[in-house]
């Protein structure tokens, strides 16, 4: 047992944080910093970054371009990235489509897409759920149908977030509809450029536009974009959901918005005082930060594990995604009524306007609403403790 | 004990619940927020017409001499329907104001003015960097002539740019905490050196910051006496509680109404998602909170108008610490059960959420009132 870090991986922290002074742009520092809203350009430029560096993608082994890390070095590598202020860097290609592609795709599909994932040039998006199938996946009904050499897709896909800047997107489609609905669902890739496809924005509870309902009317897709077998798109995908595993908990993110939580008790004023005077808040703070400290070493046992996690991933999501959710309502409830107003305009860096309050109420109240989505998403958490029950405590 | 209703107060709910199942739809709701101004002319004087505007007032001032029990039915109703028109502001703040402590000149300038739906009005208090304390005023009003010269700025004014005239607190004497030396003031929107900026809010409500820069009034805008203004600004925020705890209460019961009506019909594997017990236990969690908030509404209605201070402070402390955090419980378990869709801005349940988060952030959010009421326990106890 021993809780420090090994010399190497502090070597390595202190290379990557290094790194990151002298890299990161101080306008991508400041949107982050200050929750600023997202770009596509600040994703892809970022990517291009890290991409000259060689860790583009932390998570790939060295014979695909990446640094061939183990997972205790990501794990610090996404730590440093996100205290530093960097954007999270987009999952949909580097951590889901790609290992599908390296593990079940052909040598054609891995020299054509791995490359523009690693260097950013290709926006990747997600296409699984479909409004009747959320929770339940697997009766999702897009169809493709084989015509000659190419599948002909119909149907709807929903919630795909950030579709509106998708160059090419994964899906699932129904290929076989006389087997069990798992037997029947291929893996496709497609290119979104493609004539019959129409992306529609679903504007959020925060007034954002994050998420995208995506059409399919006989869009044709060259068979030679199946990954593996068709009818077998079902097991890739569960391959994927197993392969994520550090991302799950978001350690990185959560304790740079604790250091930035700290900051606004300390700067909000509560009756002309910091707020972190106030024995309420203070206790609640402190109650957070610890539940932050034991999820970090949750993970860490998970990662350091020999045996594959498994199941028990389920407790990072869920109390990943619970951790945030509280620490983005103590920044609400930090700046008081100042929350209340809302100023979309704010969240740009030019804007010159007025506030309420300080810049910390800006974000506050669309920054809690939105990350109501993450109790929802990526296997809701009421799946994930049907998970737990099931496959972990054998009930 | 008893807690029925009279037959005129059912009578005034089940016709404004009508009114606004016709009139404030989803739809309109939202037009009227789009417009800019999150209150609509035809909807306030159909309220003047209703009566609403009026209730609490004496019937001198044309009022019908309602109470706190009255101002629930309405906010209640609101509350289920999501209405953002200044009510809170012209009738239960400013309106309690002056019917508790106008002169008998400003009661009959002022009451008759807002009960027909002319006249609007907002409480310009809290001030930037206070939170929720309200002794916290650095606004300042010097005597000089015959009146007085304001300085300062507000927060958090609710539907302060709609309003033709403001009621504003100042420091007459004292220093920044004291609660003596505090006074009231009428202050025309549109005098010389007001500036009133307004911003949307999350709810779909309007929110001002209001600068006052040498404004000049004269004595007869004094409000109460002169200095003794802390009792009748505590008194009005609790009334203006206990009337958000009730909106709160008729939020909660139509987020319980959506998220049982939505599990039922969306279906997951092959079956209704309510059918899940997990997700039964949730809704039964929230009707239980949703059923003690509107236990503590009715406390909390049944002490605002009472001179007893340390009761009704219990009682509305009370109320705002349960109903903030059922709220919040109801709010989170609706948005959850609708999952995606909750998270969506054409989904009803979203809407109610967002009011439902920031109810508890005016007024004081629970830990506020946790602490008024475990001081007052040990200023019993003590
Ligand atoms: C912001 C956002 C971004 C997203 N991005 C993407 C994306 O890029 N690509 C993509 O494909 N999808 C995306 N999703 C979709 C997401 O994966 C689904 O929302 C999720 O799977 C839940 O499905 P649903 O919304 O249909 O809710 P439903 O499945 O209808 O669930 C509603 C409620 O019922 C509960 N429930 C369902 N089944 C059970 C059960 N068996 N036991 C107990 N409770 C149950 C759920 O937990 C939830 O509380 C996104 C969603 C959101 C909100």
């Amino acid at each position: 047992m021993d809780l420090n870090y090994t010399p190497e991986q502090e070597a390595f922290r202190q290379e990557v944080r290094h790194f990151l002074q002298d890299n990161l742009p101080a306008d991508i520092r400041e949107r982050m910093g200050k929750r600023l809203r997202h770009n596509k350009d600040m994703t892809v430029r970022w990517q291009q970054i890290l991409h000259k560096q060689g860790w583009g993608a932390s998570s790939w082994p060295v014979e695909f371009g990446g640094p061939g890390w183990d997972e205790v070095r990501q794990l610090i590598f996404e730590e440093e990235c996100a205290m530093a202020g960097a954007p999270r860097q987009l999952d949909f290609g580097l951590r889901m489509v790609a290992p599908v592609i390296m593990k079940f795709g052909s040598d054609e599909q891995k020299d054509r897409h791995l490359p523009g994932i690693l260097d950013g040039s290709v926006w990747w998006s997600q296409g699984y759920s479909e409004p009747g199938s959320g929770s339940d996946l697997a009766s999702l009904r897009t169809t493709a149908r084989r015509e000659g050499e190419y599948y002909i897709v119909n149907g709807q896909k929903t919630w795909t977030t950030l579709g509106q800047y998708g160059d090419w997107i994964f899906c699932l489609v129904r290929t076989n509809d006389e087997v069990k609905s798992q037997e029947g669902i291929s893996f496709l890739l497609i290119d979104m450029e493609t004539p019959g496809i129409d992306v529609r924005p679903i504007i959020m509870l925060d007034g954002e536009h994050e998420v995208n309902d995506v059409f399919f009317d006989n869009v044709k897709v060259p068979v030679e974009n199946l990954v593996g077998e068709e009818d077998k798109g079902w097991t890739y995908a569960k391959y994927l959901l197993g392969h994520e595993r550090t991302g799950l908990a978001n350690v990185g993110q959560w304790k740079t918005m604790m250091r930035r939580l700290k900051e606004i008790a300390r700067e909000e004023q509560d009756d002309g005082k910091p707020i972190i005077e106030n024995t309420r808040f203070r206790d609640r703070l402190a109650q957070l930060d610890t539940e932050l400290r034991a999820l970090e070493i949750t993970v860490l046992r998970v990662l350091t594990a020999s045996s594959d996690p498994g199941p028990e991933a389920s407790i990072l999501k869920i109390r990943g995604t619970e951790i945030g959710q509280q620490l983005f309502e103590l920044a609400m409830e930090a700046t008081g009524h100042n929350a209340i107003a809302h100023i979309p305009d704010a969240l740009e860096p030019d804007y010159d306007g007025p506030l309420v309050g300080s810049h910390n109420a800006v974000p506050a109240a669309g920054d809690y609403f939105n990350m109501r989505k993450l109790s929802i998403f990526g296997g809701s958490n009421e799946i994930q403790r049907n998970i737990i029950t099931k496959l972990v405590l054998g009930l | 004990m008893n807690f029925d209703l009279t037959g005129e107060q059912r009578m005034l709910q089940d016709s404004l619940r009508r009114f606004l199942a016709n009139e404030y739809t989803f739809d309109k709701r939202r037009e009227y927020i789009n417009s800019g101004k999150s209150t609509d002319d035809g909807i306030w004087s159909a309220f003047a017409e209703m009566g609403l505007l009026a209730y609490t007032f004496p019937e001198e001032n044309d009022g019908l001499g309602g109470n706190a029990i009255d101002t629930m039915l309405v906010m209640e109703s609101f509350g289920r329907a999501l209405v953002t028109e200044p009510y809170l502001a012209t009738v239960v703040l400013a309106g309690g104001l002056i019917r508790d402590n106008g002169s008998d000149a400003q009661k009959a300038a002022i009451l008759p003015a807002i009960a027909s739906g002319e006249k609007r009005m907002a409480f310009a208090h809290y001030e930037q960097g206070a939170r929720y304390n309200l002794s916290y005023v650095n606004t300042s009003a010097k005597s000089e002539g015959n009146g007085y010269v304001l300085n300062g700025s507000k927060a958090a004014v609710i539907h302060g740019y709609q309003a033709h005239q403001l009621i504003a607190s100042a420091r007459t004497s004292g220093n920044t905490r004291d609660e003596n030396g505090l006074s009231l003031f009428l202050v025309d929107a549109g005098a010389d050196g007001v500036t009133i900026r307004d911003f949307p809010a999350h709810d779909g409500f309007r929110t001002a910051e209001v600068t006052l820069n040498n404004v000049k009034v004269g004595v007869d805008a004094l409000v109460g006496a002169a200095d003794q203004a802390f009792a009748a600004i505590e008194k009005v925020i609790d009334q203006g509680t206990a009337a958000l705890c009730a909106e709160a209460v008729g939020a909660m019961d139509a987020m319980v109404e959506a998220t049982v009506e939505y599990t039922q019909t969306r279906k997951q594997f092959g079956v209704p998602i309510a059918r899940f017990q997990v997700l039964q236990h949730r809704m039964a969690d929230m009707f239980i909170q949703a059923q003690q908030g509107r236990s503590m509404a009715i406390v909390a209605a049944a002490y605002a108008d009472s001179d007893d201070r340390e009761a009704r402070r219990e009682a509305i402390s009370q109320a705002k610490l349960l109903i903030g955090q059922g709220a919040r419980l109801v709010g989170q378990a609706g948005v959850q059960l609708h999952g995606g869709m909750g998270v969506t801005d054409e989904m009803w349940a979203s809407h109610l959420f967002k009011r439902l988060t920031l109810v508890n952030l005016l007024f004081g959010d629970s830990d506020y009132h946790l602490a008024k009421v475990s001081e007052a326990l040990l200023a019993k106890l003590a």
